[in-house]
């Protein structure tokens, strides 16, 4: 394996790729959204975005935050040349919700807020606190991480530059 | 942060390699050797590992580090910071005294330095350190932890101090290593992958 701080450098393209991909889908392609059990799951993006375009000596960073925020400027962005570089995410199932952040580079899981859980009241039900914090906080990085699986998969076949790129294209270009 | 908190953040690692049997004496065994100990008066920072349940005492009884399936224990970090307005002030009495007692209009750089290093030695003998617990959740089934922050400092002190303490190494999950081990990639897949290069989505 290459050099821990090496290939986190020259390859986080593959994060910020995979984040613009996952935007794609949620807005396009919505039965791709699937767990590592292939079941359909409901994942929205959340009240903030930033997207990064280097393709100028220049690097520029746009952050778009809100809850109904309009996304126009986000494809605008993307028709520049910009890629995703973080999102927020709600991931909804019946009526629980989970928010986080993700960093395309890291795959860092920042703010993740879970469903609500029971007060600890003492000693006792600190064990039942954590498991069940550690299966809510699970649901999240197994379902990050099945995508992920999904896109590397269609990233390293001649299938990503032959078909996923001219739809991620015609999307943004419309 | 702590993993009980309402709202958390995880930076996530695979552990590299298999820790001696039986497991839960080695890593007792390690967490004992590097367990906190509370900074002494000259030190600006102390490290170590604390039990999750009681972060503020460094002793792990039995297996009180296991829930479940996982191993579940803190990194505690406590620093002891002088404010910088506070260091500045001291500094500038202690200067005045100096020159009024040389009679000279001027200190030298060396002079300054070391009015400096002992006015931070004085101060630092005198404020509290400040304790900054970081929980961790280990799956050694999946060679798999999760750490509660995303901070560098303390993402890096997790590393070592893990290696230090279990003689095995923490490999950071990001797009490219979660790609390379975790993803189940053929050895054709994983030569593709190393050779990929970013893809242009302008029209």
């Amino acid at each position: 394996m290459l050099d821990v701080s090496i290939s986190y450098n020259r390859y986080k393209f593959l994060g910020y790729e995979f984040l613009t991909w996952l935007w794609f889908i949620i807005e396009k392609d919505q039965n791709k959204l699937q767990n590592s059990n292939r079941e359909p799951v409901s994942l929205g993006i959340g009240s903030r975005m930033v997207l990064e375009n280097a393709s100028n000596d220049n690097v520029e960073s746009i952050t778009i935050k809100g809850d109904d925020a309009d996304l126009k400027e986000a494809i605008l962005s993307l028709r520049k040349g910009a890629v995703v570089t973080e999102l927020n995410l709600s991931l909804k199932e019946g009526d629980q919700e989970w928010r986080f952040n993700i960093k395309g580079e890291s795959f860092n899981i920042a703010g993740l807020k879970p469903p609500e859980t029971g007060p600890v009241e003492n000693q006792e039900e600190i064990e039942g606190a954590v498991l069940e914090k550690v299966f809510l906080y699970d649901k999240v990085i197994r379902l990050m991480d099945s995508l992920y699986k999904d896109f590397i998969k269609l990233r390293v076949t001649n299938k990503w530059n032959t078909e996923i790129v001219p739809l991620i294209k015609a999307w943004i270009n419309p | 942060m702590g993993l009980l908190s309402s709202t958390v953040s995880i930076t996530r690692y695979k552990v590299d390699g298999k820790l001696e049997e039986p497991v839960l004496e080695t890593v007792l065994n390690g967490l004992k050797k590097n367990c906190f100990k509370e900074i002494d008066d000259d030190s600006e920072s102390s490290t170590g590992w604390t039990s999750f349940e009681n972060p503020y005492s460094s002793t792990f009884e039995g297996s009180s580090f296991v829930i479940g399936t996982y191993l579940t224990f803190s990194l505690r970090i406590d620093k002891k910071t002088i404010p910088a307005k506070v260091l500045k002030k001291h500094c500038a009495i202690e200067t005045a005294k100096q020159l009024a007692e040389s009679g000279r209009k001027f200190l030298s750089r060396n002079e300054k330095t070391a009015i400096k290093e002992r006015v931070s030695n004085i101060l630092r003998s005198r404020i509290p350190a400040t304790p900054n617990i970081f929980d961790l959740v280990w799956n050694n089934e999946e060679s798999s932890l999760w750490f509660f922050s995303n901070t560098k400092a303390a993402n890096e002190e997790l590393e070592t101090l893990f290696f230090k303490s279990f003689k095995l190494t923490l490999i950071r999950l990001f797009p490219y290593t979660i790609a390379d081990l975790t993803a189940g990639l053929s050895d054709e897949d994983r030569d593709v992958l190393s050779k990929l290069s970013p893809t242009n989505f302008m029209g």
